[in-house]
């Protein structure tokens, strides 16, 4: 099917052989954006979240067809290395990543917790960001999204 | 004396009318018992296959108690801490539509359906009995005004309860398990219930 959407601002059309390929693959195999990335492939870990109509969704399950005519942000999308986006800019202040895999996913979870909740609680956080670090950031992780929700109401 | 006669005659006559005019089987409460009681056990019935699916984990866990979706047919928490949150979708950025989307997922095993989430807190199934099932079911106080008809049409056609016998594979590839009547016999049941007065069995 052609499958035509707006990934990061740019609208873009591609050929895919069957719909229901994750959204995953066509974003990085096809569109050729990495920082989107597979963990679990069963929408467990998050490592896969990105932004579709600004809802978080689990890219490995979700089907490319569903894309049609929606509005995609990768982390690519989020913010610039000249004016990154109030969580990159915590992120990179609090040295939150230690192997980074699992970063982007939980970055753009917490983008779109603060687009919904721009003060989130701890309790908030525990019930949004559900993502799965192997290198256990998650203290860092937590002081990195207090700091974003700050950054974000300056 | 003639007059006299007809005088005594006429009520006779006319109670002997009234005995011929008058429908005896309606008034045999043998036989009137016995239809009532075909009725009202074909009523159950239906009530009890009804309730084979809705008892069912597919169903139920959807339904809880404690705010908490459940999973597999033996019924474990939702991983991550999933909760119903304020709409019955989730929390405020992770939600149910983060991981189901509107149909199932072959490649991850994760189930999807239309408007996937839970049932409204007033439909708390768990813990009940079949009978507090389809007493609250049939609450407009606790259904949110749904009239009877409303509620056929959401036991029979709404996808989301549908989605129990099609409910995709899981992580491994494997079947979900469906409940243990089809999705015909279910439909005919509900349908038949409804036809019979809803009647709940006491």
């Amino acid at each position: 099917m052609k499958l035509s959407f707006n990934i990061n601002g740019q609208p873009q059309s591609v050929e895919i052989e069957d719909p229901n390929t994750p959204l995953l693959w066509v974003v990085r195999d096809i569109m050729n954006l990495k920082g989107t990335k597979f963990g679990c492939g069963k929408a467990a870990c998050g490592a896969c979240t990105l932004h579709v109509d600004g809802e978080a969704v689990r890219a490995c399950s979700y089907p490319a067809k569903f894309a049609e005519g929606k509005k995609v942000v990768t982390i690519e999308g989020l913010g610039t290395r000249e004016n990154p986006h109030p969580v990159q800019q915590a992120w990179i202040e609090h040295v939150v990543p230690q192997c980074g895999y699992c970063q982007p996913g939980f970055m753009m979870a917490t983008a779109a917790l603060l687009a919904e909740n721009p003060n989130p609680t701890d309790e908030d956080i525990d019930n949004n960001i559900v993502n799965v670090c192997r290198c256990a950031t998650y203290t860092r992780m937590r002081k990195a999204i207090h700091r974003a929700a700050e950054l974000g109401q300056e | 004396m003639n007059k006299l006669r007809l005088l005594y005659l006429l009520p006779i006559i006319l109670f002997a009318t009234i005995l011929l005019a008058t429908d005896f089987s309606k008034y045999d409460h043998t036989d009137n018992s016995t239809t009532v009681t075909k009725e009202v056990a074909a009523n159950t019935d239906d009530f009890d296959k009804m309730m084979q699916a809705l008892t069912h984990p597919r169903c139920l866990n959807c339904h809880p108690s404690d705010n908490k979706p459940k999973q597999g047919i033996d019924q474990h928490p939702h991983y991550f801490g999933v909760a119903r949150g304020k709409a019955d979708h989730g929390f405020e950025a992770t939600k149910c539509n983060t991981c189901h989307q509107k149909e199932n997922n072959e490649f991850s095993g994760v189930p999807g359906a239309p408007h996937w989430g839970l049932a409204p807190s007033s439909m708390n199934w768990e813990g009940l009995s079949k009978n507090e099932i389809a007493s609250s079911m049939m609450d407009r106080k606790q259904n949110g005004g749904k009239s009877p008809n409303e509620i056929l049409k959401h036991l029979t056609e709404d996808p989301l309860v549908l989605w129990a016998w099609d409910p995709g594979v899981d992580v491994a590839g494997n079947p979900r398990e469906t409940p243990p009547i089809s999705k015909e016999e279910y439909i005919a049941a509900v349908k038949s219930w409804f036809a019979g007065g809803a009647v709940i069995p006491k």
